[in-house]
């Protein structure tokens, strides 16, 4: 199902109009209402005049996590405050958390984009959804509330946490869409098994999962576990939060709803566009927002843009896998590696631990790549030739994945770090200057 | 007539033997007889303890990785010639050896095997009267 057939499945022409003519008047709109844009602007020698066409977005200043913070709390506000109806934060890992003020007409956006993710995920106006996203300043929460309501569906607002109690209102509310955190449904899949209800006695058909990252091993987790569709909801709280893109049916590919969000891939390091179809960091200029419009705002995400119409009819274009964040990708002898490409090797091969190490350093002028991995207990062998071959495998799978082979050292259990928060999986010893 | 040995996974660092040695001996576990397999970067140490339940729960409670193998020990004079009578033996019942150790001790040489067919070769051994040892004897040597 599609909720707007209008904008989902527009041509590709038409849809740059819509875009020339929305990113100019959101231009028009933050060079006469926000004073850090107009200096930006200045600075670089651009008027809104200047920007005619979509391909004049390349003249624009780029906005970054930092400019959020350095503008806290509402410096890059366009619109007075007496026009902002709901503030949102992210929780921000250091300092001032990033905080988003939205009009009446932004929260009517956000329902828009959000009614088109869970329509898509086939949920309707007969469906009651379970919102066990926390409620608050984090997006997710409100942000699904306000798509359940836009469709005319019937929310749960559980929020999270309080386990038993969620699974007494799925049973008895009879939700048939469930909208988390991809970890928390896991735990949500444990706790339904422990609940004494049986897997028939629940409703539950469609999974609308997302705010973090997961694989599509957590995926396939997630359907046996729970016994439904899984799906993925993106967004980033800049720039609007939940309801940025979603998957279809076919689940190939996010479909970006870039008439509300232009998005574009540049160089991570030069910030210069790159050609449609090849990887680089997404960028996106809110093009329908009043409250906080942002220009070029760049996620740190590394993926690329596929436009070819979708089989599900949907002509917006589609992201793919999110390959890591700029911050974390390594040059070693001269190929882009990514520790997330070295996890999904680790995690699909069934005799390691999902627990690993990456040493790079420069010996003699020439990239050294070291991973440390641990052999799940059962697998240590007496036989050193098992332990070689299994050596050998983990080398061959992450030549063919990376593209560079790694020594590759098998470690003692439990050797590697384990951490709560965000690993550090990474010493990168080279020194450049 | 076999034997538990144990198999103990170490990085090539240095004191990890060290280690292992006093853990035994803190649990007042004695070492028989032991060796190590070892390549670039990880070694593998094989060893015949007193008491292989306790030694591989010390040693999991330390986490190593621990295996237990078994193994069988022969024992033949400390003479010329008489360690080759016990493995054409063993070769003409078409039995693979992964890998062995010995240790002599005056009149006695104490070789212990790890072969592809552990059945096959207790029966050729002892159809051909070769003096296989028991865990229990082992240790009084």
């Amino acid at each position: 199902m599609i909720w707007n057939e209008t904008m989902e499945c527009m041509s590709r022409d038409k849809m740059r109009q819509v875009q020339s003519e929305r990113l100019k008047k959101t231009v028009e709109r933050v060079y006469h209402n926000c004073e850090p844009y107009r200096k930006r602007m200045q600075e670089q020698g651009v008027s809104p005049a200047d920007i005619r066409t979509l391909d004049d977005i390349v003249k624009l200043p780029f906005t970054s996590k930092k400019d959020l913070r350095d503008f806290y709390p509402f410096g890059l506000l366009s619109s007075p405050m007496s026009e902002i109806v709901r503030l949102q934060a992210s929780s921000g890992t250091t300092g001032k958390p990033i905080v988003v003020g939205y009009t009446r007409n932004d929260l009517a956006i956000w329902g828009e984009v959000g009614a088109r993710c869970f329509t898509a995920y086939g949920l309707g106006k007969q469906d009651v959804v379970q919102v066990s996203y926390g409620y608050g300043l984090f997006t997710g929460g409100l942000g699904a509330h306000c798509a359940v309501e836009t469709i005319g569906g019937t929310v749960i607002p559980m929020s999270s946490g309080n386990t038993e109690k969620q699974i007494m209102l799925m049973h008895d509310f009879g939700a048939v869409g469930l909208a988390c955190t991809p970890s928390y449904a896991l735990y949500l899949a444990d706790a339904m098994k422990d609940s004494g209800y049986s897997r028939e006695e629940f409703k539950l058909k469609i999974g609308a999962f997302g705010a973090e990252p997961w694989t599509e091993g957590m995926r396939k987790e997630l359907e046996e576990k729970l016994g439904i569709k899984a799906y993925d909801i993106y967004g980033l709280t800049e720039i609007i939060g939940p309801g940025v893109g979603h998957e279809c049916a076919f689940q190939n590919g996010t479909h970006l709803h870039e008439d509300h969000f232009f998005p574009e891939i540049v160089n991570p390091e030069t910030g210069e566009p790159m050609a449609p179809g090849e990887y680089g960091e997404l960028v996106f200029s809110t093009i329908t927002k009043d409250g906080m419009p942002l220009l070029r705002f760049r996620t740190r995400d590394l993926t690329r843009l596929i436009y070819e119409p979708c089989e599900c009819g949907r002509t917006t274009v589609r992201m793919d896998r999110i390959l890591g964040r700029c911050d974390d990708m390594l040059i070693i002898r001269g190929v882009n590696v990514f520790p997330s490409q070295v996890e999904s090797v680790i995690c699909e091969l069934p005799e390691l631990e999902p627990h690993y190490f990456i040493n790079v350093d420069r010996i003699n002028n020439l990239d050294t790549f070291e991973v440390l991995v641990e052999v799940k207990e059962e697998f240590y062998t007496d036989e050193v030739s098992k332990l070689l071959d299994l050596r050998k495998r983990i080398v061959h799978r992450l030549q063919s994945v990376i593209g560079l082979s790694p020594d590759v050292k098998l470690v003692e259990p439990r050797s590697i770090e384990r951490s709560q928060g965000k690993a550090k999986r990474v010493n990168d010893k080279r020194k450049f200057k | 007539m076999l034997i538990k040995q144990l198999s103990v996974f170490l990085e090539n660092k240095k004191g990890r033997f060290t280690e292992i040695a006093s853990i035994l001996g803190a649990a007042n576990i004695n070492m028989t007889a032991f060796t190590v397999a070892e390549n670039s970067d990880f070694g593998i140490l094989r060893m015949i303890v007193s008491d292989p339940e306790k030694a591989r729960s010390v040693l999991k409670e330390n986490r190593y990785a621990v295996n237990v193998t078994d193994v069988v020990c022969v024992e033949c004079p400390n003479q010329p010639g008489s360690l080759a009578k016990i493995m054409s033996v063993i070769t003409g019942a078409d039995i693979f050896i992964e890998y062995m150790y010995a240790f002599s001790t005056g009149e006695k040489a104490l070789v212990i095997l790890r072969p592809n067919d552990l059945t096959k070769t207790l029966t050729v051994l002892q159809d051909n009267q070769v003096g296989l040892v028991k865990a229990c004897d082992l240790l009084k040597h």
